[in-house]
This record gives C-alpha cells, sequence and structure tokens, in this order.
C-alpha cells in the first residue's frame, strides 16, 4: 500500500531571517540578506559578498556535551529543526517512543576540519585535538548530532549531492514514507558559511563581483547579472505518513505529489539542458499532472550566466511563458547545500499567505528569461501547487511537486 | 611552572568550572571529580586538553587512576609540576 506524504513542520534560519516569521516578511518585502564580508578579500577572495548568518547561541538549550560537536552545520540544523519540531508539536518524548527517521543535506564541513588541522599543526599531537571535533569534521555531523539529541530510531543517513542536497533529503524520505517504510522523516539541508567554505568556489570565477552593491549583486535571470553570491543557513523539513498527521493531528503545510531526480552525465561544473528537462517531466510523470496545473515554480537560478539561461529554456520549453517563475535567490543568494529545502520552506510560506516572493533585481530579461514569467515584485496570488527546482555540480538534478493539502 | 598548591586549586576550579558549566562552589576537595564533572570517557580527552593548556603538561591514562577527588587532582598537579 502506498501512503500519501505530507509536511507537518518546517524552520529555517537563514541570511534573511532566523525564523519563519522573519523570513515571511523578508520574502514577502523582498528584502535582501547579502552583505560585503571585507574579511574575505583580506583571505584572497576575488568577491567578498555573503550572505550573512550569525552563528547561534546554543547555551540555553543545549548541554556542553551536547554542543562539542557542532559546527556552523549542526548549529545552524539545530536551530532549523527546532523550530519545525515546535510547529509540528513534536517533542524528544513522543520522538524517543515513535520511531522517526533523519536525512539532512550537507556537503561539506571544511571549517571545521581546517580549525582541527590547524590544531594538531601547532601542537603536533592529535590527543590535543579534544572530544568535539571528529563529530565536527565528518560529512555527517548533523546527522549524528541531531539524531542523538533528539533520540531518533529510524532511518539516518546524509545526503551530499552539491548544491540538490536538500532538495533530495526531502525526495528520498518522501519515497520512504510513501512505500510505508517510516511514518516520519526530519528532512533538510544545511549550509556552513565561513571563510574556509567557499573560497575554491569563488576561485572560478563564479561569484558576483558587485560588491559596490551588494544587495544588487544576486539578480537571477536578469540581462546584466554576473555571477551567485554564496550564502548559508539551514532549513528543516518534516515530513510524514497522512495517516500518521490525521493521527496526531499535526499541522499539515502541503502535500509532496511528486520528485524527479536525474544526472547530466556530461560536463562536471556546467549545466545541462537535457538532465533539467528530464528531472522536471519525472516529477510532472510522478506527480501525475499536467504543466498547466503547476501555479508557481521556484526556480534554482542562482545568478550565473549559464545557468540561468539553460534553466529559463528548460521552463519555457515544458511550461510555455505563462507560468509565474521567481527565484528567491536574489534575496538569499545561493544556499548551497541548504538551497533545495529553504525553497521548499520559502514556497510553502507563499502558498500559505497567498503570494509569490519577488524575484529581485530583474531589471531586464536576457533572451531566455524573456521567454518565461518571471516575477519581479511581490504579487498576491493563491498558489495551490509549485514546482521547486535544485540542480547542482556533478549534473545532479531533482525537482520537487507540492500541492496544497485537500482530504 | 611554578605553583603553589593554593594557585593550582583556584586555576583549576576556574577551567574546570567554565569549561564544564559547573558552578564553582560546587568544586570541593573531597568530592569526587567524574561525579561533580559528570565526565564521561569523551569528557577525559577534553581534561586532557584543559590541563595541557592551563596547567602546562599532559597527563596520561595511568595518571589519572591516581585520580578520583578533587584533592587527589590536586596531588597529580603538584607532583608533576615539581618534575616539569
Amino acid at each position: 500500500m502506498e501512503h500519501r506524504v505530507v509536511i507537518t513542520g518546517i524552520g529555517i534560519y537563514s541570511c534573511i531571517g532566523e525564523n519563519l516569521n522573519e523570513v515571511l516578511d523578508a520574502l514577502m518585502k523582498g528584502n535582501s540578506g547579502i552583505i560585503y564580508d571585507p574579511m574575505r578579500k583580506e583571505f584572497g577572495y576575488r568577491s567578498s559578498l555573503t550572505g550573512f548568518v550569525k552563528d547561534p547561541d546554543l547555551k540555553p538549550f543545549l548541554s556542553r556535551r551536547e554542543r562539542m560537536g557542532m559546527h556552523q552545520p549542526a548549529m545552524f540544523a539545530y536551530m532549523s529543526t527546532k523550530e519545525a519540531l515546535e510547529n509540528s508539536n513534536l517533542d524528544v518524548d513522543y520522538l524517543e517512543k515513535n520511531e522517526t527517521g533523519i536525512i539532512f543535506g550537507n556537503d561539506s564541513t571544511a571549517g571545521a576540519v581546517i580549525e582541527t588541522i590547524d590544531k594538531v599543526r601547532e601542537k603536533k599531537d592529535t590527543t590535543l585535538i579534544g572530544s568535539g571535533d571528529i563529530f565536527q569534521n565528518m560529512n555527517c555531523t548533523i546527522n549524528m548530532n541531531l539524531s542523538t539529541i533528539y533520540k531518533l530510531k529510524g532511518i539516518n543517513i546524509t545526503l551530499s549531492a552539491a548544491c540538490a542536497s536538500g532538495s533530495h533529503s526531502i525526495g528520498m524520505g518522501y519515497l520512504l514514507i510513501k512505500q510505508g517504510l517510516q511514518e516520519r522523516v526530519i528532512c533538510g539541508g544545511a549550509q556552513e558559511i565561513n571563510i574556509f567554505a567557499m573560497g575554491s568556489f569563488d576561485g572560478l570565477g563564479a561569484f558576483s563581483m558587485n560588491q559596490d552593491q551588494p544587495q544588487k549583486a544576486s539578480r537571477p535571470f536578469d540581462r546584466d547579472r554576473d555571477g551567485l553570491v554564496p550564502s548559508g543557513g539551514a532549513a528543516t523539513v518534516i515530513i510524514e505518513s497522512l495517516e500518521s498527521a490525521l493521527k496526531r493531528n499535526a499541522p499539515i503545510y502541503g502535500e509532496i505529489v511528486g520528485y524527479g531526480f536525474s544526472s547530466n552525465g556530461d560536463h562536471i561544473s556546467n549545466p545541462n539542458f537535457d538532465g533539467q528537462f528530464r528531472s522536471l517531466n519525472m516529477s510532472l510523470k510522478h506527480a501525475g499532472i499536467n504543466p498547466s496545473e503547476i501555479d508557481y515554480i521556484n526556480a534554482h537560478a542562482t545568478s550565473t550566466i549559464v545557468g540561468d539561461k539553460t534553466e529559463a529554456q528548460v521552463i519555457a520549453d515544458v511550461f510555455g511563458s505563462k507560468v509565474p517563475v521567481s527565484s528567491t535567490k536574489g534575496m538569499t543568494g545561493h544556499e548551497c547545500w541548504m538551497a533545495g529545502a529553504s525553497e521548499i520552506v520559502y514556497s510553502l510560506l507563499m502558498m500559505k499567505n497567498d503570494f509569490i516572493a519577488p524575484n529581485i533585481n530583474f531589471e531586464n530579461p536576457d533572451e531566455d528569461s524573456r521567454k518565461i514569467n518571471v516575477v519581479p515584485q511581490f504579487n498576491e496570488k493563491k498558489i495551490d501547487c509549485f514546482l521547486s527546482n535544485s540542480f547542482g555540480f556533478g549534473g545532479t538534478n531533482s525537482s520537487l511537486i507540492i500541492k496544497k493539502y485537500k482530504p | 611552572m611554578k605553583m603553589e598548591r593554593s594557585e593550582i586549586i583556584s586555576v583549576t576550579k576556574k577551567f574546570l568550572s567554565e569549561e564544564f558549566e559547573v558552578d564553582i562552589e560546587t568544586i570541593e576537595d573531597d568530592g569526587n571529580l567524574r561525579d561533580t564533572l559528570d565526565l564521561d570517557s569523551l569528557d577525559y580527552v577534553d581534561l586532557v586538553v584543559l590541563i595541557e593548556e592551563n596547567l602546562g603538561f599532559k597527563p596520561t591514562a595511568e595518571d589519572f587512576k591516581t585520580v578520583a577527588t578533587f584533592n587527589d587532582f590536586y596531588n597529580l598537579v603538584e607532583q608533576k609540576l615539581m618534575n616539569v
């Protein structure tokens, strides 16, 4: 028997807000979370632009032992997960007694690893590293920490798929619940934001150089875009079988109805029309819906020349020119491993509050983006069904379709 | 590093209470170190790091076998510092 899969909790810790209320306000106003960080220039970055997310103080919430294994990815993920569990009416006692899994997207722990290695270089003695570093250094740091803190007893794996990690984490959790293997999975994505995390990406020349106007720098689909702005934080999406959600009278934010994925099998960094096209079509086929039933597309568009161009071409080909499209990365920058999950949270807030968040800084279309309906300003609109795209290095693609829940 | 016992006690109480987040008043000479600080096996790894940073020597696992109370710990530190 297949199960319907619904979303019963969401949480966010991002550069446009540290909780759902702040983020909703920023999405409605089109506020940017991008800053100029002088430390990056000093460190050797080509571009000093970044989304700004401060390290949360977890002392009020967690014991020393619980905090010891946490660096930015786990710290950010704790904050978003804490919020998601609270609004899903879930607590540790319930989670300990009712099997719950965790599949979190993460693809780096550079800051933690470098701090550890610096200690060894200085002391020349690994026994002076301390006990927490290993749990900060491993890529599954979020899973190790959150599964321990929340006493989770179900599936426990980290998903690394570059900038599609967060989206695939939800897709994989969805498949497990749909098949009846899990009743509830905590999904999400997190992205560290320290100077060690993004240097090699900056070195590719992929980041915007519009440093005089940080809040104008990320401009997805705009003719004058010149690169992405790195960003970070964490987003959590709790998914659950409909039976389980109804049984415990949980809030229902939406129903996952389609998941599509593909691999380009092509260039390691360049996007690919065919790969994205297959992912989108697979999600539509899986959901059993026509393109015309999609009310809004949250695009992956990161503000790079070639990436946005390819995605605009694919959207135009599959959906035509009418369906409203926006990339929230104009406000947030590219949240990378977190983006696929955070953009589900952003889109769910839009669906719940009947609006489309603006694709800020979209001032002039180019030859491809003029073929789709990019929404540059706040737009009141009832959304019953949306699609969210995520694409990553190595040619990994993911598309999720979510509908407003109807019994 | 040369330190009087009173200084060893005050330095130790300070770094242990700060790191392990216990009220400094709960650290009593005859109190059990492991129980007072709520130490598990991983915490002993951190204790080694703290001792090296604050008292200038690195204890061995063997050294900890002689330590039950804080007084035992201060004795260990005195003995180690004499040999530094």
